[in-house]
């Protein structure tokens, strides 16, 4: 598989500690810095800065209720669905500012595809699960359709499993096909940007192992930030590692670097902690 | 900085938008529109005969120009209070059957039974109340349309409706308090009464409510069977007048002050309802269990 | 079962009592039932036939049969419907999937309904009497009558379409929104297929209140028992012609049986219809 297209020396996060960027992160693809989320007077997240490069894989870890999910949703703006929710700081996707409020969200979220941590397809058809957002963004022929179906049931490895019921209910699959669905569903827009919010929790696993495989296999095409509790698995399938960590209530980023650092030599006791606790 | 609902820019999206809250708004002002004309329809009435002499009036001679409503009043809600008394408690027993004491099949049958009763038009409870309910309590104590015959009519016709909701609100108390209950050995009544029916109050009390708006608001069941003479009743047996039935008898050929009389006693029911709303949902908290 | 030695016979004698109760209770409310539509079926069933159906009445209704109230009632019922189902709709979307903006807007309307839904039927007359009949100057007519109606069944459309949308899960939403799904496309593809069963109650519902309706169409739609020709024409509806034969004509309680026996049979086999789909729906859903 290739390798990142602009991996600077191992480097693929950064933490910075203003808001201007520093010229070395210009090719980063994805660029937070000093983001804010607040739920209501809540502030959830505080003060994150970190830059994901095109074609990596980064994982985000961290204890239940730090703010992980708040900072993928804030780099597709699902943010905007949520009531009461605001954000501030810096974020850019390339060159494009995701805090402007007169950006096109469903042009953004077409190029930033998003699966959840519970399976969840919609309850229509197999095949109406991934024409659906195909058709809204332009693909109406049948024939595309099709041919773009089957090419990424096979790549999530579904497609022989699916083929003769591609009009069935999705909810009649099982929990790690579903989420395969999902993830097809996720992948059949061509997004450059991949978020996964723990997308291997409620499954088995088998299931589990195929779908790191295949998030492994996508590397270099897409860049893919993913949630993940197993510390183990971030570091089988991840170039770079964010740890996010809960204070009175708001997540902030610890630390983040090549995995290998984080890994065998983290720099913040937290970190260390941490990892020691998921060893121990 | 981006704030909440920052709509989704797409044309039809904002069309979408436009054209949902204009239904939203047009719904909101039906409301708007059924206060401001009762208002102003009864306006006159207000201004002529003013609000005290609505209730302290000789009688209710609209032709001779006078307007007491009381009679009227007093006869909806007793024959709302009988109604709801004769059909609260059978009420609570359907959905006890339902829930706890009917075999599953039984159960389901007797619950489309109670569903389909729903269904059954006032004008047909009426009628059925008009030709076998009426000459038989005019053979036990005529003349027969009375005060009496309302009641029972009005709570036939609202049972259903109580019972279902009641039925529902038993059904939503958490299964863990019957596991519980039963994990005691506790027997069937012991249980319903000490842990059920404590539970389930504030949804019976709304389903009791419900019912007394229903019954206040009927018009033809009581229209058909209570004999309309305006009166206050002094034996359930004797013939009464409801609002509901005076403003349906009269509004055909009302005009002037008498129309107007008619609207105002329109917004005395209105103004009922709105208490009774207000009260269910003051009292509705407190008798909140769990959660 | 019950261990009897270590029992005391009264906690017993009072499960058996009330056990008692309940059934008798349940027995006299299905006697009752039965009493009801016997009476009517009995004394009805003489009377219908096509030719009941299909014809105008005569003498006052003691003759002839019902035709144009069946079709007046029809019309006043897809008058209600017309008017009711698209503002409904729309405003149960907007209640339940517009709520973070307007919240002072949504809460009015949603206020306004409440009170609406308690609103007695005859209340719901006066005003279309003086709205629609006067003040718009449809007069006497279906349209009068219907749109009454509408504005009587609104509320119960909103709560039960609102209640299904509210019930559908938030990931729903979210997943067509990180898909990049316009809220146009969520709502028509997703949310309303989802929220359809509930809408169907409620419309059922509606069109049962609607059907069986009285006192608000005495005087917004009047009792001209000819066949409507426009829906600015006054027309009877059933329930109307239910209650003119019993109270106002003489001899006219045969009629009136035959008419209500075709009322209840056409609200029984709506409402059949109805909770079979559902049935069928749930079925579907779960495979
Ligand atoms: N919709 C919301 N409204 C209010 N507070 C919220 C909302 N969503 C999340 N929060 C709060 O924001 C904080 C961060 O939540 P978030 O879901 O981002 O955590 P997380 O790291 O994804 O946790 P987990 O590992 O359990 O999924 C939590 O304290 C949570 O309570
Ligand atoms: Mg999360």
């Amino acid at each position: 598989m290739k390798v990142g297209l602009v991996q600077e020396e191992g480097r693929t996060w950064s933490s910075y500690t203003t808001s201007s960027l520093p010229s070395d992160t210009r090719d980063a693809h994805i660029c937070a810095a000093q983001l804010n989320v607040w739920y209501g007077d809540k502030l959830a997240l505080h003060d994150v800065t970190l830059a994901v490069d095109r074609g990596t894989i980064a994982a985000v870890v961290g204890p239940s209720g730090c703010g992980k999910t708040s900072f993928l949703m804030c780099i597709n703006r699902l943010t905007d669905m949520i009531p009461r929710c605001r954000v501030s700081g810096a974020l850019h996707l390339d060159h494009l500012n995701l805090m402007s409020p007169t950006i096109d969200v469903l042009a953004l979220r077409r190029r930033v595809g998003m699966v959840f941590q519970k399976p969840n397809p919609f309850p229509l058809s197999v095949w109406d699960n991934l024409a659906l957002p195909l058709k809204e963004h332009g693909v109406r022929k049948r024939d595309e359709l099709r041919q773009r179906i089957e090419t990424v049931l096979r790549e999530v490895g579904l497609w022989n499993d699916v083929k003769d019921r591609l009009g069935h209910s999705a909810l009649a699959l099982s929990g790690g096909q579903q989420q395969r669905v999902c993830l097809a569903r996720a992948l059949v827009l061509s997004p450059e940007v991949l978020l996964l919010d723990e997308p291997c929790s409620s499954l088995d696993p088998l299931s589990s192992g195929m779908i790191e495989d295949l998030i492994v296999s996508l590397r270099g095409r897409l860049t893919i930030v993913i949630v993940t509790h197993h510390l183990a698995q971030a570091r089988r399938i991840a170039d770079s590692v964010a740890v996010f960590w809960a204070q009175a209530g708001a997540g902030w980023l610890v630390e983040s670097g090549p995995t290998q650092q984080i890994f065998d030599s983290p720099q913040h006791p937290i970190t260390a902690a941490y990892i020691q606790g998921h060893r121990g | 900085m981006f704030s909440i609902n920052t709509l989704s820019p797409s044309r039809s999206d904002y069309l979408l938008a436009t054209v949902l809250r204009l239904c939203a708004v047009l719904s909101g002002v039906v409301l708007l529109l059924v206060v401001v004309f009762l208002v102003q329809e009864a306006f006159p009435a207000l201004r002529h005969v003013g609000l005290v002499r609505l209730f302290t009036d000789d009688s209710w001679h609209p032709t001779e120009g006078l307007y007491n409503l009381l009679p009227m009043l007093w006869g909806t809600m007793l024959v709302t209070i009988g109604a709801v008394s004769l059909a609260a408690p059978l009420a609570i027993l359907s959905a006890m059957f339902c829930q706890f004491y009917a075999p599953v099949s039984l159960a389901r049958w007797y619950r489309r039974l109670i569903e389909l009763l729903a269904g059954i038009p006032s004008v047909v409870y009426g009628f059925w109340g008009l030709v076998v309910l009426v000459p038989m309590i005019g053979n036990l104590h005529p003349p027969g349309p009375s005060l009496l015959a309302g009641m029972v009519v009005l709570a036939i016709m609202i049972l259903p409706t109580i019972a279902l909701l009641m039925e529902a609100s038993l059904a939503a108390v958490p299964q863990e308090y019957l596991h519980g209950a039963l994990a005691l050995g506790l027997r069937r009544w012991t249980m319903i009464r000490n842990i059920v029916l404590p539970a389930a109050r504030s949804g019976l009390f709304a389903s009791a409510v419900l019912g007394v708006g229903r019954a206040l608001g009927e018009t033809m069941a009581v229209l058909m069977v209570c004999g309309n003479v305006v009166q206050i009743p002094h034996s359930v047996f004797a013939p009464v007048r409801t609002l509901t039935a005076n403003i349906a008898l009269e509004i055909a050929y009302a005009f002037g002050t008498h129309r107007s009389a008619l609207f105002a006693s329109g917004i005395l029911l209105l103004l009922i309802v709105l208490g009774i709303v207000v009260v269910a949902d003051a009292v509705k908290p407190r008798w909140t269990y769990g959660e | 079962m019950v261990n009897k030695r270590s029992s005391p016979w009264l906690p017993l004698f009072q499960e058996r009592c009330v056990a008692l109760v309940v059934w008798l209770a349940v027995g006299l409310v299905t006697t009752l039932f039965l009493w009801l539509v016997s009476e009517i079926v009995l004394q009805g069933i003489g009377v219908v036939s096509w030719e009941f159906i299909l014809s105008a009445p005569q003498n006052a209704g003691r003759d002839g049969g019902i035709g144009p109230m069946l079709v007046a009632t029809a019309l006043i019922v897809g008058v209600c419907l017309g008017v009711s189902v698209p503002l409904g709709l729309g405003t149960a979307i907007v209640l339940a999937e517009y709520t973070n903006e307007n919240r002072r807007l949504s809460q009015w309307v949603r206020r306004s309904l409440d009170v609406l839904a308690g609103v007695p039927s005859i209340v719901f007359g006066l005003f279309g009497h003086a709205f629609f009949c006067l003040f718009l100057g449809l007069g006497f007519s279906l349209l009068s009558g219907g749109m009454t109606l509408a504005c009587m069944v609104l509320p119960l459309l909103i709560r039960s379409t609102e209640e299904s949308l509210r019930a559908i899960p938030r990931e729903y939403r979210l997943s067509a929104a990180a898909l990049g799904l316009s809220r146009w496309t969520t709502v028509t593809r997703l949310l309303i297929p989802l929220a359809l069963p509930g809408f169907a109650a409620g419309l059922i519902l509606g069109v049962g209140r609607a059907m069986a309706e009285t006192a608000a169409l005495l005087f917004t739609s009047g009792y001209v028992d000819r066949f409507p020709t426009s829906l600015l024409d006054s027309g009877r509806a059933l329930s109307v012609h239910i209650w003119d034969l019993a109270m106002n004509v003489p001899g006219g309680n045969s009629h009136a049986y035959a008419s209500a026996l075709v009322l209840v049979g056409l609200l029984f086999a709506i409402n059949l219809t109805s909770s079979f789909i559902a049935d069928q729906w749930k079925k579907h859903a779960l495979t």
